[in-house]
């Protein structure tokens, strides 16, 4: 694998202008497939979610899933694109054993939804419309899993294996209009655009939209023109970037590799690149051009989908309400601040967040836990928050602990880290490791003593007023017991042995 | 073929019962299915070395199925009254339409030794209405031809001239009823595919309206134009078939939503008078044979004389139709078979030298599975769809196509039911047009417009030509989902003639069973 030659991404950005394209796919979560009748179920056992259609079997025809047009259509409006009040499927024809006709069903010039637009906010609050060109439907192909090379791809390999669980799968295609004037923030605005995607067709129901599953997949097009040119540079197209921080990274790659190849007067080659996470670099995939013929035609044997207006202002209706609007609802609802709002969005734990609260939790306990242990240990582990495993009920848990004085704070982050090692519930875990408050005022009493006898004159000043002295002597308290005793209780006692009342 | 049933029907007479015959005969308890069903499997035994209608005979699931029917007729009540009319009347199925069970081959190696998981729609429905299946019939390579010539398997031979074509690509359907191995048979239509080999082997075809019987299970050639349609010897036996296999099927996109129209009870009410039926000017006189044309001419007089008003319509672009199917056909038929592969059915031939890719698997595979027919309309079809091309092969074709539809539209409203030869000749000898694509694709001429357009057809037998005695077709064409005019005018065109020549045209067919030149083989 040869490396290629890179510019510093603000050298980069000193000469030229990136423009960016998007093709995100989003696998649709029906009960069925796109044309069959065989369940839609990610991780089971390789060919046993087919039957005769999706194995391509002589004979078969394609019937459509109404519930994926229905999908579509809701991802369309989400989009404010425009809905097609009849389009037709076609055929995309080439030779791959992972498409079991040797061609995909999908649509090509007359899309179910198109000319729309997504407004991305950005880390800052930045708003950016991105304009969305069309949403159109198709179906997944198979998986192949090439065996017995060191690279796992088709070349060198010894034998291929395909499991045609995904054949058929429903998908939409949601394609952006060139997106230019995002400069020296295009990795930014690349992440923030998927995260949006994902963000509305989770909202929607309409897919799981989890991108380790590949259930939300991103091909990136960047190319370079230098400032002031209006021509679009050549692209490159880099396939299945997975994650959003993938996304934010290849471009970033690719719009520093493009610089490159271009400030050494050579032509950007038109292909397609891949992404490697371990490296964060793309390599070349194969040479794309526009005139890659496909052989596009109408699908014969499916009859156009038809949109009625009618059919399509009641799905508007069952919409639920736009990422956008929701975040307002819950920023006013929780009563954070801009600046702890916009962090809870930038960390990516807004759902979490909610459900904590739906669970028992206050928004302030919540955004606490959330924000103050969970996310830094996430990013320790480079995972998104969410994947850690934290559940909602956990924290809800931890919390009533700490305010029923069972345990302190820094007792209940010790419990989280023993949930998230999975040795059980926080109760259990509290139990097993014998962690308790001492609230029994004895012991706390001769630690008092002891304190305020080390520090002679923090005494006086807290009976002359100045009770904000009083956490040098709780925290001697606190080193004393290891962090065992309840500080509140061990406030209360000091005052009550000054004889100071607040 | 000694035993006698009580009604002392030979099994000679029983083969040469209409289906719809040989169903009153089974509710009476004159005969049994087992013996029909045997008298038949005895026939192919018989006769199908020299025909070679037959590419699979299912004689153990025939039986079985037919002496279920006798067991349930036997013990009467509610399940015996509940039989189908057609209730252990057997059938054959023209092998492209898939089967549990028995080997489906399309008439290729590509397929030589597949067995469906799945069995059609219109097998469903058979196997529903209780109806043994004696097996499965020859054709052209995935219905690719106008003779059976281009089957995989060796040629059908037309029961009237062992000599000639019966017709393509279903062939052996029309010839196995013909040569009286099975009263009744499934075809499909893609552009004549039914209604010419009907017309050359004396029998009656019907290609039914577009998605009046579902495709679920017929291996499509080209999907907007292919229909399943029945092949029978007599105009009700296609009634009483199509309305079995008939109605909208939930697996067919392009199936219609409606029920079907009692075609049963057309086929029974047939009357002409006062019908307008219009001859297609363009769809007879040069190009075609002279007796087909004397032929054609008797069927215009017999139907005027019973009361129906023959007009002349013209439908100019017609002319454009056989170029439009030419081009239109292979398009979808290189789609539709780009899934022969060898990669998860079927045959699978790896490159004898050189790197073993896949792209060379599928390579070899298709260059060894496929004939000549095939790889022909495999490669004009990837060609009209190419990029710079598809405008003007494809695109314009799709335009023809909408002229045709419009042609018929007119034609319709100046006529109730569209006449014409089916054929423009009767059958010509083997190998006559083998190597003469365009020669063997006018064969199609007459019937390819119906298949454009979506309208249904039928085709009658019309008598013998005079010049070389065989049979011509007559081919009726009615206005999409009205299947029903085709059989009312049918059954009375079909009457008249036979009062005229004294009994079924088929009687006058030399007596296969008597010729004895070819060894007679066992059941396959």
């Amino acid at each position: 694998m040869s490396t290629d030659e890179i510019l510093s991404f603000e050298e980069a950005m000193e000469k030229y202008d990136p423009v960016l394209g998007f093709e995100v796919h989003v696998e649709l979560n029906t009960k069925t497939k796109m044309f069959s009748s065989a369940p839609n179920v990610f991780g089971d056992e390789p060919n046993t979610n087919v039957n005769e259609v999706d194995l391509g079997m002589p004979g078969v025809l394609p019937v459509v899933n109404k519930t994926a047009i229905e999908s579509s259509i809701k991802i369309g409006l989400a989009l404010n694109c425009k809905i097609a009040e009849s389009c037709r499927f076609a055929r995309k024809q080439y030779f791959y054993p992972d498409t079991p006709k040797n061609f995909q069903t999908s649509q090509y010039d007359e899309p179910i939804a198109y000319d729309g637009y997504l407004d991305v906010e950005l880390e800052d609050g930045t708003v950016f419309r991105v304009e969305i060109e069309r949403a159109h439907m198709e179906e997944d192909a198979g998986k192949l899993t090439h065996m017995g090379g060191a690279t796992g791809r088709i070349q060198g390999a010894d034998f291929s294996l395909v499991d045609y669980n995904r054949a058929g799968v429903p998908l939409v295609e949601i394609v952006t209009k060139p997106i230019e004037g995002a400069g020296s923030r295009a990795p930014e605005l690349a992440k923030a655009y998927v995260a949006a995607v994902r963000e509305i067709v989770k909202n929607l129901g309409v897919s799981d939209a989890k991108m380790e599953r590949g259930n939300v997949r991103c091909d990136a097009n960047v190319s370079l023109r230098p400032h002031g040119r209006e021509r679009f540079g050549i692209r490159s197209e880099t396939k299945n970037v997975n994650s959003l921080r993938a996304v934010e990274h290849a471009v970033r790659y690719e719009i520093q590799r493009h610089a490159a190849v271009l400030d050494s007067g050579a032509p950007v080659i038109q292909e397609t690149r891949h992404w490697h996470e371990d490296t964060r670099t793309t390599t070349s995939g194969r040479a794309k051009s526009d005139a890659d013929d496909y052989r596009y035609f109408p699908e014969p044997d499916l009859v156009p989908v038809v949109a009625s207006r009618e059919w399509v202002e009641e799905l508007r209706a069952t919409l639920p309400e736009p990422p956008a609007e929701r975040r307002k609802r819950l920023k006013a609802d929780w009563g954070y601040s801009d600046l702890e709002f916009r962090d809870v969005v930038n960390a990516g734990v807004l759902d979490e967040i909610e459900e904590t609260i739906a669970a028992g939790a206050s928004a302030s306990v919540a955004r606490k836990w959330w924000m103050g242990e969970i996310v830094g240990r996430a990013k320790a582990a480079d995972v998104d928050p969410g994947q850690l495993g934290v559940e909602p009920a956990t924290i809800v848990e931890l919390a009533q602990m700490v305010e029923a004085g069972k345990i302190n704070n820094k007792m209940a982050t010790q419990v989280l880290d023993g949930v998230l090692a999975g040795e059980g519930t926080p109760a259990e875990i509290v139990d097993k490791r014998g962690l308790a408050v001492v609230s029994d005022d004895g012991p706390l009493l001769e630690a008092i003593d002891a304190a305020l006898a080390a520090q002679p004159g923090v005494a006086d000043k807290i009976r002359a007023g100045k009770v904000q002295a009083i956490g040098a002597i709780v925290g001697g308290v606190m080193k004393a017991t290891r962090g065992q005793a309840d500080a509140g209780r061990v406030k209360e006692l000091i005052l009550e042995k000054l004889g100071v009342t607040v | 073929m000694t035993e006698q049933n009580p009604a002392g029907i030979s099994a000679e007479t029983l083969i040469r019962l209409s289906a719809a015959q040989l169903a009153d005969k089974l509710a009476a308890g004159e005969v049994t299915a087992v013996e029909a069903t045997q008298a038949y499997l005895d026939r192919i035994a018989a006769v199908d070395g020299q025909v070679n209608a037959f590419l699979h005979v299912n004689a153990e699931e025939a039986l079985a199925v037919a002496a279920e029917v006798d067991a349930i007729r036997a013990a009467g009540g509610a399940e015996a009254e509940a039989l189908h009319y057609l209730a252990g009347v057997p059938i054959a199925v023209k092998d492209l339409i898939v089967t549990i069970g028995q080997p489906t081959t399309a008439g290729s190696k590509i397929l030589e030794g597949w067995h469906s998981p799945y069995d059609a729609t219109v097998v469903e429905r058979l196997r529903a209405a209780k109806m043994p299946i004696l097996g499965k019939t020859n054709l052209d390579e995935f219905a690719m031809g106008s003779s059976t010539e281009h089957s995989a398997y060796g040629p059908t031979r037309n029961p009237w001239d062992l000599d000639r074509i019966p017709g393509g690509s279903g062939g052996g359907s029309a010839a196995a009823v013909a040569a009286f191995e099975a009263p009744l048979a499934l075809g499909t239509d893609t552009g004549g595919s039914i209604r010419q080999p009907g017309a050359v082997t004396g029998t009656v075809g019907v290609k039914p309206t577009y998605g009046s019987v579902s495709r679920y299970g017929a291996i499509a050639m080209a999907s907007s134009l292919d229909q399943i349609g029945p092949v029978t010897r007599t105009v009700l036996d296609s009634a009483l078939l199509h309305q079995v296999i008939g109605g909208h099927d939930p697996r067919d996109s392009t199936s219609l939503p409606e029920p079907l129209a009692d075609l049963v009870a057309a086929a029974k009410t047939g009357n002409v008078e006062g019908l307008r039926i219009g001859i297609i000017k363009e769809l007879h006189g040069e190009g075609y044979q002279a007796g087909v044309e004397n032929r054609f001419n008797d069927a215009l007089e017999l139907l005027k004389e019973a009361g129906a008003e023959i007009v002349e319509v013209s439908c100019p672009n017609f002319q454009y139709a056989l170029g439009a199917y030419y081009l239109i056909m292979p398009s979808e038929a290189s789609s539709n078979l780009a899934k022969f592969d060898g990669v998860r059915y079927g045959l699978r031939v790896l490159p004898e030298e050189g790197p073993m890719t896949i792209e060379r698997v599928m390579g070899a595979t298709r260059a060894a599975g496929f004939g000549d027919e095939v790889k022909r309309r495999i490669i004009l079809g990837t060609y009209a769809l190419s990029a710079g091309y598809y405008d003007a092969y494809y695109g314009s074709a799709q335009k023809v196509r909408t002229l045709v539809q419009r042609d018929f539209d007119a034609a319709f409203t100046q006529a109730d039911v569209l006449i014409s030869p089916t054929a423009p000749t009767t059958a010509f000898p083997l190998g006559e047009k083998l190597d003469d694509p365009l020669a063997m694709y006018l064969n199609d001429v007459a019937t390819i417009p119906a298949n454009l357009a979506g309208v249904p057809g039928l085709s009658l037998p019309g008598g013998l030509a005079d010049e070389d005695g065989l049979p011509v077709g007559i081919q009726l064409l009615a206005p999409a989902r009205e299947d029903a005019r085709l059989y009312r005018v049918g059954a009375v065109l079909e009457s008249l003639l036979e009062a005229k020549w004294g009994g079924p045209l088929l009687a006058q067919a030399p007596d296969l069973a008597a010729a004895g030149t070819l060894e007679t083989q066992e059941a396959k």
